[in-house]
C-alpha cells in the first residue's frame, strides 16, 4: 500500500497537466493567499479599532462564537444558497471563498484585538503624555507591540484555510483536496493518501514562516535585552553570599 | 422543522455517535496530556519539544489526518477507530499546552509550602498543583471540546457516521431542513459539552466560589 502511494507521488504523470499535483498545489496556495488577504483587510483594521477604542468588543465575542458552527455545515449551507444565483464557473469558487474568509476572520480579529488589548496602559499613557495623537499611538505604539499576537492570529487563520480548502473540494473547489475527495469517491487509496500527505506537508510548510515571523517581530523594547538594570534592584542572578 | 420531527430517531442515534466520537478522545487526550504536561513543566528542554511537537500535530489538516490513519494503524478506512485516534491527537495537541501553563501558574511559594509540609512529589501533584491548575486546564478542554465537535463532522466524508451525515446528505439532496438540523445538532452538542466542562470545573474548585461569596 505504501509502495503504491510512493509510486503515485513520484510518477511524472501525476505531477503534470491541469489536474496534476503541481497545478493543484498552486491552486491550493492561491486560494489560501487570496482568502488570507481578504480576511486580513477586513479583520486587522477592525481588530485595531476595537482594541484602540475599546468599543465593539461584542464583535470579537460574536466572531468567536462562530467557531462552534461546524465548518462543513457552513460550507454546505452557503454553497446550497449561493449556487443557484451565481453564474457558471464562479458558482463553485465564490461560496467556498466566502466561507473560508468567514472562518479566517475570527482568528485574525481576536489575535489583533488581543494584541492591542495587551499593551501596557503605562506605555499608552506615556505615548499620549509626550503628545502623540490617537493615530500615532495606534501606529507607533500599539501596532508594534501587538504584532506578535497579530501574526499568531494570521498563522491560525492559514491553518484553518488550508484545512477547510481541502474539505471544500467536496463542493467543487480545486486544490489538493481534489485528490482526497476524488480518491475517496473512486476508492483509489494511493491518490487519497498521497493527496493527504501533500496537504499535511503544505500546511507545515506554510506554518513555518509564520512561526519564525512571530518571533522576529517582537518589539526590541519588549525582549528584555535592551532594558537597563535599575540600580535600586538587587541583582538576582548573583549568588547572595554563596548561600547554597 | 418538520424534517427534524420526522427523523428524530436518526438524529438521536447520530448525536450519540457524535458525542462518543468527540467525547472519548477528550477523556483519553486529557489522561495522556496530564503526565506529558507534568513532565514538560518539570524539564525545561522537554517543555520546548512538547510544545513545538503539539503545534506540529495540530497543523495537520483533519481530513488528511483521517485519511492517513489507516496507514499508521493498519485499520480499514471505514473503521471509527481512525477518527477516535485522530481526535485524540488533536486533543493532546491543544491540551498539553494548557496543562503546562496551568501547572506553571501554581505560585512558587504555594508549591514550596506544600513540600515543606511534607508532601511527597506525587501527593503534591494531586493534592496541590493539579487542583490549582484546574481552571487553566478546563479552559483548554473547552476549546478542545468545541473544536472536536466541529472536526468530527468532517469524518462523514470518509464514511464514519455521526451528525455530519445530515450535513452531507442534506447538501447532496438539497434538503435544507436536514442541513439545518445537522448544524443545530453540532452547535447544541458543542454548547452542552462546554457547559458540562464548566460545571465540572465549578465542582472541582470549591474555593473559588467560597472566595466569591466572601467578597460579596
Amino acid at each position: 500500500m505504501i509502495g503504491s502511494i510512493i509510486d503515485w507521488l513520484t510518477s511524472s504523470a501525476s505531477w503534470s497537466g491541469a489536474d496534476g499535483i503541481l497545478a493543484r498545489l498552486l491552486e491550493h496556495i492561491g486560494y489560501t493567499l487570496l482568502v488570507l488577504v481578504i480576511a486580513a483587510v477586513i479583520a486587522i483594521p477592525l481588530g485595531l479599532w476595537i482594541g484602540h477604542t475599546g468599543r465593539g468588543r461584542w464583535l470579537v465575542t460574536a466572531a468567536n462564537a462562530l467557531r462552534a458552527v461546524p465548518t462543513l455545515g457552513l460550507l454546505f449551507a452557503l454553497t446550497l444558497v449561493l449556487l443557484p444565483v451565481l453564474p457558471g464557473d464562479t458558482a463553485f469558487l465564490v461560496p467556498s471563498v466566502i466561507v473560508l474568509v468567514l472562518l479566517a476572520i475570527p482568528a485574525i480579529l481576536s489575535g489583533t484585538y488581543a494584541g492591542v488589548e495587551a499593551v501596557d496602559p503605562a506605555a499608552r499613557d506615556a505615548a499620549r503624555g509626550i503628545g502623540m495623537t490617537g493615530v500615532q499611538v495606534l501606529v507607533k505604539v500599539e501596532l508594534p507591540i501587538a504584532l506578535p499576537l497579530l501574526i499568531s492570529g494570521l498563522r491560525a487563520a492559514v491553518l484553518q484555510v488550508v484545512a477547510t480548502a481541502t474539505v471544500a473540494a467536496y463542493v467543487g473547489l480545486g486544490g489538493l483536496g481534489r485528490f482526497l475527495i476524488d480518491g475517496l469517491a473512486t476508492q483509489d487509496y494511493a491518490s487519497t493518501a498521497g493527496g493527504a500527505l501533500l496537504v499535511a506537508v503544505l500546511a507545515l510548510a506554510l506554518d513555518a514562516p509564520f512561526a519564525l515571523l512571530e518571533r522576529l517581530v517582537v518589539s526590541p523594547g519588549l525582549t528584555g535585552r535592551t532594558r537597563p538594570l535599575r540600580p535600586s534592584e538587587p541583582n538576582r542572578t548573583a549568588p547572595a553570599g554563596g548561600s547554597t | 422543522m418538520s424534517w427534524i420531527l420526522d427523523h428524530l430517531d436518526d438524529i438521536v442515534s447520530l448525536t450519540l455517535r457524535h458525542t462518543w466520537l468527540a467525547g472519548v478522545p477528550l477523556v483519553i487526550g486529557l489522561l495522556i496530556s496530564l503526565p506529558l504536561g507534568w513532565l514538560a513543566n518539570r524539564h525545561r528542554r522537554l517543555r520546548g519539544a512538547v510544545i513545538v511537537g503539539a503545534g506540529l500535530l495540530y497543523t495537520i489538516p483533519s481530513l488528511a489526518l483521517f485519511v492517513l490513519m489507516p496507514l499508521l494503524l493498519g485499520t480499514g478506512i471505514l473503521d471509527p477507530i481512525n477518527v477516535v485516534v485522530a481526535m485524540t491527537i488533536y486533543t493532546i495537541a491543544l491540551l498539553v499546552r494548557s496543562v503546562v501553563d496551568g501547572l506553571g501558574s501554581v505560585p512558587d511559594e504555594v508549591a514550596r509550602s506544600a513540600t515543606a509540609m511534607g508532601y511527597t512529589p506525587v501527593r503534591r501533584f494531586f493534592g496541590v498543583d493539579l487542583p490549582l491548575a484546574v481552571p487553566v486546564i478546563a479552559a483548554g478542554l473547552r476549546v478542545a471540546a468545541v473544536s472536536n465537535v466541529s472536526i468530527v463532522s468532517i469524518a462523514s466524508l470518509i464514511g464514519v457516521n455521526q451528525l455530519g451525515d445530515l450535513l452531507v446528505d442534506g447538501y447532496n439532496r438539497a434538503i435544507g431542513g436536514e442541513l439545518v438540523a445537522g448544524i443545530l445538532g453540532c452547535v447544541l452538542l458543542a454548547l452542552v459539552l462546554d457547559l458540562a466542562i464548566r460545571l465540572l470545573e465549578r465542582a472541582l474548585t470549591p474555593w473559588r466560589r467560597a472566595g466569591q461569596g466572601g467578597a460579596a
